[in-house]
């Protein structure tokens, strides 16, 4: 899965002096609040941390109220959806109009109609509804589906994700990774991002890989990140 | 106004079953679609079907149930620019208007927008929270069966809509608290939104997303109870007679006393002299109850260890810094009477904690160990262990600090321990009974209690002189210990030295969970409260007996106080007399029960009959002693 990335960062933290007396629970309880919310510094949403005090020594600031800042070392994974990447997701709700789906437990998505390509049909089965594709019969998509989607759009506000199912490589995931090796004809021309070697041993680089391949999921450039 | 329905395609009562719900959705996407190319009529239509909400023919009704159910499948077409006037007005509706079916409709439209697209949530959100509130007309409808059936169709699909929103969009619980807290009605609000806004909350905490949102919306309401409590303080202070004394040491429950008798005077004006004072009490009457019932359902499901930890951070964060809360922390009380053995404990065990603890600065240890006295005695659901483990602690305490330090009397230096000491000495007269309950207490605590009252800080002398006085009473009855040197009070209510361990914050006449003047309040607690008169020493008749040369001069110091003092209530007596003549039947009976002093009573009631003057004063007043006027 795309948009996953972990990242190294140098962090400056400053706290209000009425902290001082438990100083990591105050770096903890700071970077708590800034979790499941998209941040502009990190590019991303932050889903998890861990975080390091590099100097115990920490510079005071003058001012009215003399906040100190402490410098850290944090690991942070951070989400962040670009249009064109392909995510995954588990079908929480499935209508005629609509598939929603929720991403990593938290980010809830939308795919329209319209944005179903037209070998799905809607059907109900046994008062269950439920996309089937007409060219193969066993690609199903329903209720509890785990489906790789590419991405629209991204709200960064509520963390709301606009999908499509159009391209190819997108549906069930258990029919897609069945299917993909048997395919030799696998057109990536219609994807715009860059190239992704599904076969062989080169590691991927952006750190973005199914999910079954978590070995593979490299570390990210070294950002430098100040707050 | 006129106004034209749209009318869908051949379609009258019995010819509906013709259409599909496909094709009546897609009938509402084509008129949506139809505003992006400029042809607006069947969009107006639909708007105006939005609009039109006050007194509905059937069929009109059936027409507007169709509509919302279309949108609700077409909500992909909505475009929050060109179709802003049908969102606003859908955003407006309020459910309390209508009957199930439309509100079914209604929320299942709001569902689907709030899904389909970020931009909807918070809005659908907050339509969501708009519809605690009924609109203002049906305010007064409330109490009638039609209102509550009304009320519980409402609130049903309004909760049920958030649980099923949250179900896809996992991160809307959080936007909802935000909105909840921000939606919160104000204190001044007149009409009585909040009750059924806080009611909400509450129900929200229980709820299905309850462990998401649970604990941050109990704290926001434990803060409007006091905002409220604190409203009720300060009008009484800037408005009353600041000698008439506000917070009032009351210590008797005249249960004995069978005719309404005529509340004490300061509190009598507390709750009257205002009427916005009033009325606020009202409020924050309701909105315990409220939090009474609400803690009662916890219990049932089991919930209530999770819960009270939140109440009980609440209350470190905002009642206990709160200035001389007044009846916001019966919530505590009353949780820890759900739950004797675990929140009883926890309770006092946090204030004992904060107590001792250094680094808390002094008001707080101050406070919380009044809190702790106050609750110690007032706690009829207490088991007589858990008490006297309580007193140990602070005897223990008490002694470690009069054996470190090796000063002489000196209120403001030693204000923590004073407190501390005055606790202890409080707590006993209230419980003096556990010495018997709990045999090896004596021996324990004695020895130990003794030597930090005779040491050189002399406590006796800086603590409160009523609650010193009768505590001697009792120590003397109950043959504990004698006391060598005679403590001559003259009477007084207070003493400087007590002002000055207390205080600008008067911490020394600080008793927190005295009666609770607000009356639907206090027909919960009642059952679980420890009035005076019941633990009230029955050595009157010792009293009379002794003859003791100890004995006859405490005896002459007792009438003297009582006739300073009798004087002093007379006066007041007198002064109001009139209003409370006129205002009785406002109050409650068991409210004035609450406040009386034997004196005033005697004379007003039973012309001339002398009440045994209780030994410790049913009134201390701040500033009313001789000294201060």
């Amino acid at each position: 899965m795309e948009g996953l990335s972990v990242a190294d960062a140098n962090l400056v933290m400053y706290l209000h002096p009425s902290k001082s007396r438990n100083v990591s629970q105050s770096i903890l309880r700071e970077l708590g609040s800034l979790l499941f919310k998209f941040n502009e510094t990190f590019d991303g949403v932050l889903l998890a941390y861990d975080v390091n005090i590099l100097d115990k020594q920490a510079k005071i600031l003058s001012g009215v109220h003399p906040y100190f800042g402490l410098r850290l070392k944090a690991n942070l994974l951070l989400f962040s959806p670009k249009p064109d990447m392909l995510l995954e997701g588990k079908v929480v709700k499935l209508s005629q109009e609509s598939i929603h789906v929720i991403v990593l437990g938290f980010s809830s998505a939308i795919i329209t109609a319209e944005n179903i390509r037209g070998e799905f049909k809607y059907r109900t089965k046994d008062t269950e509804e439920l996309f089937a594709s007409k060219s193969h019969k066993r690609h199903v998509i329903k209720v509890g589906t785990m489906i790789r989607f590419l991405v629209k759009s991204f709200d960064e506000e509520i963390l709301h994700i606009i999908g499509s199912l159009i391209s190819a490589h997108t549906g069930s995931i258990r029919w897609l990774d069945r299917h993909l090796e048997e395919d030799s004809e696998f057109d990536r021309s219609s994807m715009k991002s860059r190239d992704r070697e599904w076969l062989g041993d080169k590691t991927v680089d952006e750190g973005a890989t199914p999910m079954s391949y978590d070995n593979h999921i490299k570390m990210s450039k070294k950002r430098r990140i100040t707050e | 106004m006129g106004l034209e329905l749209p009318k869908y395609p051949e379609m009258e009562e019995d010819q509906v079953f013709n259409f599909t719900d496909s094709e009546i959705v897609s009938h509402v996407k084509q008129a949506l679609a139809s505003v992006l190319s400029g042809d607006n009529n069947s969009y107006n239509q639909l708007v105006g079907v939005m609009h039109h909400s006050k007194h509905l023919a059937p069929d009109e009704v059936a027409l507007l149930e169709t509509t919302l159910k279309a949108l609700a499948g077409a909500v992909s077409s909505i475009d929050i620019t060109y179709h802003d006037s049908l969102l606003s007005a859908i955003f407006c509706m309020s459910m309390w208007n209508y009957g199930p079916h439309v509100a079914d409709a209604l929320a299942e439209l709001i569902v689907s927008l709030a899904i389909s697209n970020g931009k909807y949530l918070d809005l659908c959100l907050g339509m969501l929270v708009s519809n605690f509130t009924p609109p203002p007309y049906f305010l007064d409808k409330l109490k009638m069966p039609h209102g509550l059936e009304r009320k519980g169709q409402v609130l049903s699909r309004v909760h049920a809509a958030f649980k099923k929103i949250a179900d896809y969009v996992p991160l809307a619980p959080l936007r909802l608290l935000t909105i909840v807290l921000q939606g919160m009605p104000t204190i001044y609000h007149k009409d009585r939104a909040i009750v059924i806004y806080v009611e909400n909350m509450l129900k929200l905490e229980s709820g299905e997303i309850g462990e998401l949102v649970g604990s941050t919306i109990l704290m926001a309401v434990v803060d409007r109870l006091i905002e409220l409590d604190v409203e009720i303080g300060w009008d009484a202070i800037l408005q009353d007679d600041f000698s008439k004394g506000i917070f009032e040491m009351e210590l008797e429950d005249v249960d004995d006393i069978e005719e309404s008798a005529e509340p004490d005077v300061g509190e009598f004006r507390l709750s009257r002299k205002s009427l916005a004072g009033n009325s606020i009490a009202e409020l924050l009457d309701n909105l315990l109850v409220l939090t009474f019932e609400h803690l009662e359902s916890c219990e049932r499901e089991g919930r209530l260890a999770k819960v009270f930890e939140t109440l009980l951070q609440s209350f470190q964060v905002t009642v206990l810094s709160a200035y001389k809360s007044k009846f916001a922390q019966f919530v505590m009380f009353y949780a820890c009477a759900l739950d004797p053995e675990n929140c009883g404990m926890r309770f006092a065990t946090m204030l004992a904690d904060l107590f001792v603890q250094d680094s808390q600065p002094q008001p707080t240890r101050m406070s919380a160990v009044s809190y702790l006295a106050s609750y110690l005695s007032r706690a009829k659901f207490l088991a007589a262990s858990s008490i006297s483990s309580m007193l140990k602690r602070l005897v223990d305490w008490c002694l470690e600090y009069c054996e470190a330090h090796d000063g002489d009397i000196n209120p403001n230096a030693h204000r923590v321990f004073y407190s501390g000491c005055q606790a202890i000495m409080y707590v006993l007269c209230f419980r003096m009974k556990v010495f018997v309950d709990v045999p090896r207490l004596k021996s324990e605590l004695l020895i130990p209690l003794e030597q930090v009252l005779k040491h050189k800080l002399n406590p006796l002398k800086v603590c409160l002189p009523s609650v010193v006085e009768e505590f001697l009473r009792q120590a003397k009855a109950a043959s504990l210990f004698t006391v060598c040197k005679t403590f001559i009070f003259d009477g007084l209510l207070e003493s400087e030295l007590s002002r000055a361990f207390g205080g600008l914050e008067r911490l020394d006449t600080f008793f927190p969970f005295d009666p609770c003047l607000l009356k639907k309040c206090d027909s919960f607690i009642r059952p679980m409260f420890v009035f005076w008169s019941m633990v009230k020493p029955t050595h009157d008749d010792a009293f009379d007996d002794d003859d003791d040369d100890d004995g006859s001069s405490d005896d002459y110091l007792v009438q003297d106080f009582v006739n300073e003092n009798e004087d002093i209530m007379n006066d007041e007596f007198g002064k109001s007399f009139d209003e409370q003549g006129v205002d009785m039947d406002d109050f409650d009976y068991a409210l004035k029960k609450m406040s009386i002093t034997p004196k005033a009573t005697s004379n007003y009631k039973f012309g001339g009959r002398f009440q045994e003057p209780a030994r410790m004063p049913s009134r201390i007043r701040p500033s009313t002693s001789p000294e201060s006027l």
